[in-house]
């Protein structure tokens, strides 16, 4: 039995379910940063003093970090984008290119983690730290997550695009949504906890 | 590989290939790791059966202890250790950790997965004529996720070093942050639960869109649908922050931060070595901002299972049905915006407590109307007075009940006085317990002949309701009387220490009698849930005469569910209209 518009959209909606079903997760993945971000608000104008972000945290890597996010999110629609244009090939250049991008944040942020480690800042130290980490973890874990299901697609799950390159297409772009997610949430977290 | 042209250009790939795969399921994949919508509704309903059945067995052993304080349980009392219940007595941590407990399994184990996990996932994709969920493999995920939830917070009773968690089911900081091990068993049980709910909701709302039938429009669905639907969003929307204030909970009780532990915290008179800066009324803000609009998600299902049963059984159309589903997502939306009214007593402050109690005002208004709109509705009925219909009657009154004693709860000035009292426990337990539970147990008798293709035993069903319907009366009018005398409920004696409780503590005798014999009366319904399976009587499709689609497919609806595509043709409750042969005019017939 096949669960109908999971390829072709419905008239009346104009949507597949999988453009609902990201979409609708993507708001509750708001609800989830956005609570964090209000508690961030909420801990920082009770604090008596509040450190300034650049003098705790290494703002130049952190640019680095943006830069390759954004860069990552480019790769990402070019991964689509060629999908739809029936290039399977650079697809898979692209997509490679996404992950491996995902996977140089993570060695930055580790150098960064390592180094606080080192001077002994630690989540307990104080809660500009204890912010810190939770929000940036909580976003390591979904760069982890995204890159999961990126190099499903750049592998195993590439195989669907012999039998149903449409499917296909639209889970990439399903996917892409969440990564783009992901790099806007540290388009937020950067200046939050780095600049201000 | 050959590269196809664009995909735009390449049409879907015939069905036909995908029905090659129809050869039988093995017995696991079938009955247990089963993508079938039915499958894993019959699954969420037993699971939360039992859970329901799990918690209230916790809280009929609490109820002894505060009926005759000190007093060693009989038989079981020997049975669960000295580090629990030395010589049959109960320690008063381990009153903690049944109390705790009994909330966590009753809300999230127990009504949520019945009413959205059983409920929603059995009937909601049949009433709007649709094959399956619109995403069957993460509707399977989002049951073992549950599985999983419910599995840590039952091993957090065994875990050697403390037991489960004692801070109440709201977790309160900086209680629940230096509570013992049990509470970190608790958080990590919530986060399994919490991405249940997240994946189940996104499902039900996808499905909803997508899947209705050719003919459904939003406005011919059934009342049930539409509170399934609004259901959603809020666990969509309300859990995210519950799980963020987990994961800082977490980071508090395991990294070692303070986002909870205010500066010199002093725990046994010594100051707590922590960083400081925390604020305690932030876990309640993000605990409240959930568990709000979750009270909706337990009630708002059973409101649409009462609809539905009280249209069948009156064979009548609901009364202002549109009034109805406006309500309906004006309670969604306002739900997000009265969870302080829980939080008057911590000093957040006369502002805050002034916007917040006169939100609270304003969302009693659309629950009276659609409590309204099902009272008139049995106006002028031939009313049937089946099982399913008993349940669904007695959660008007004991709905209506819990209610109307929630008000002065809503009121700040009011509530000074009954906070934190059994007035509480006894109003927000009309609501649920007589109220939510009769609803669900309405659904069951109403659904089951749809789900197993026999009828539950009657007689069997009617002593059920009648046992239980005086129990629960029993069970919490009382604490009414206790509330008002000003008995905390926190306490682990149930205020025998205290002089001023002396004049009303019998009540808690009766309390626990009701409670006992309630547990009694619930063997008929376990008994009548089993046996029907084999030797209920034989139903066709339509056995209570009824108008939603789900009624046109088999009873049990095959995999696929329909025979044919169902198309709905006109508004849900077109029954006794004039002229029509019948008295019963189906949705789903041309």
């Amino acid at each position: 039995m096949d669960i109908p518009y999971t390829v072709e959209v419905r008239r009346d909606t104009g949507l597949t379910n999988g453009k609902i079903g990201i979409w609708l997760f993507l708001a509750s993945e708001v609800m989830l940063f956005g609570a964090l971000f209000a508690s961030y608000i909420l801990i920082r104008t009770g604090a008596a003093t509040w450190p300034r972000g650049d003098t705790m945290l290494d703002v130049p890597l952190a640019t680095v970090n943006t830069i390759i996010l954004i860069s990552s999110s480019v790769t990402m629609v070019m991964a689509w984008a060629s999908l739809m244009r029936g290039r399977f090939g650079t697809f898979r250049i692209y997509m490679g290119a996404t992950i491996l991008l995902g996977f140089g944040f993570l060695v930055v942020k580790y150098f960064e983690y390592s180094a606080h480690f080192h001077e002994g800042a630690l989540p307990s130290t104080n809660n500009f730290l204890a912010i810190y980490y939770t929000l940036t973890g909580l976003h390591g874990l979904h760069v982890i997550g995204g890159m999961t299901v990126n190099a499903y697609f750049w592998g195993p799950g590439a195989k669907l695009w012999k039998t149903n390159p449409v499917w296909f297409t639209n889970r990439v772009e399903h996917s892409g949504l969440f990564w783009h997610f992901v790099d806007l949430v540290w388009i937020f977290l950067f200046p939050t906890l780095y600049l201000l | 590989m050959s590269e196809p042209t664009r995909p735009s250009a390449v049409a879907a790939p015939p069905h036909a290939a995908h029905d090659v795969h129809h050869e039988e399921l093995g017995f696991w994949r079938k009955y247990v790791f089963s993508t079938d919508h039915k499958v894993i509704g019959i699954q969420y309903a037993v699971t939360g059966l039992l859970f329901l059945l799990f918690g209230f067995t916790l809280m009929m052993l609490m109820r002894w202890q505060l009926a005759y304080p000190g007093a060693a349980v009989p038989w079981l009392g020997a049975l669960l250790g000295d580090s629990r219940m030395p010589g049959g007595t109960m320690l008063p941590e381990f009153y903690n950790e049944l109390g705790a407990m009994h909330g966590t399994i009753m809300v999230f184990l127990g009504v949520v997965p019945l009413a959205v996990g059983g409920f929603g996932n059995f009937v909601l994709p049949l009433q709007i004529g649709a094959p399956d969920m619109s995403f069957p493999k993460i509707n399977m995920m989002s049951y073992w996720c549950l599985v999983l939830g419910g599995l840590t917070m039952l091993g957090s009773f065994v875990i050697p070093a403390g037991g489960a968690a004692q801070s109440g089911w709201t977790s309160y900081v900086p209680l629940a942050v230096i509570a013992g091990s049990g509470q970190t068993w608790w958080l990590v049980g919530m986060i399994f639960l919490i991405t249940s709910s997240l994946l189940g909701a996104l499902n039900f709302i996808t499905t909803t869109i997508q899947l209705r039938a050719k003919g459904l429009t939003f406005m011919r669905f059934p009342f049930f649908v539409w509170a399934q639907f609004v259901t959603a969003f809020l666990l969509l929307l309300a859990f995210p922050p519950l799980e963020a204030a987990g994961v800082m909970q977490l980071m508090d009780r395991v990294a070692g931060t303070s986002f909870f532990l205010p500066s010199g915290l002093v725990v046994s008179g010594q100051i707590v070595n922590n960083a400081g800066g925390g604020n305690p009324l932030l876990w309640q803000h993000l605990f409240w901002f959930l568990a709000h609009p979750e009270v909706y998600v337990l009630i708002l299902p059973g409101m649409g299972i009462v609809a539905e049963i009280i249209a069948n059984n009156t064979r009548k159309p609901l009364w202002g049905y549109r009034s109805m589903v406006y309500s309906l997502v004006f309670l969604g939306f306002m739900s997000f915006i009265v969870w302080a009214h829980h939080m008057f007593m911590t000093g957040m402050g006369t502002t805050m407590a002034a916007f917040f109690q006169t939100t609270t005002m304003i969302i009693s208004i659309p629950s009276v109307v659609i409590l309204t709109a099902l009272v008139i509705s049995l106006w002028g009925g031939s009313i049937r007075f089946n099982t399913p219909m008993l349940f669904a009657l007695a959660f008007l009154p004991m709905f209506g009940i819990g209610g109307l004693t929630g008000l002065p709860l809503g009121l700040n000035i009011t509530d000074i006085p009954l906070h934190d009292t059994y007035y509480v426990i006894a109003h927000f337990h009309y609501v649920v317990a007589p109220g939510s539970l009769f609803a669900l147990m309405a659904g069951v008798y109403y659904w089951y002949p749809k789900a197993t293709g026999r009828r539950m035993s009657e007689t069997l069903g009617k002593i059920h309701f009648a046992g239980s319907f005086v129990c629960m009366n029993v069970v919490f009018m009382p604490m009414f009387i206790v509330g008002m005398a000003g008995v905390s409920r926190r306490l682990f004696d149930g205020g025998a220490t205290y002089d001023f409780a002396q004049p009303v503590l019998h009540w808690n005798v009766v309390s626990s009698w009701g409670a006992w014999t309630l547990g009694l009366f619930q063997i008929p319904f376990i008994f009548n849930f089993f046996w029907s399976i084999w030797n209920g009587e034989k139903v066709g499709e339509n056995p209570w005469q009824a108008t939603t689609i789900e009624w046109s497919a088999p009873s049990p609806p095959p995999h696929g569910n329909f025979l044919g595509a169902p198309e709905a043709y006109r508004g849900p409750y077109e029954y006794s209209v004039p002229g029509a042969p019948k008295d019963f005019w189906p949705q789903f017939e041309a």
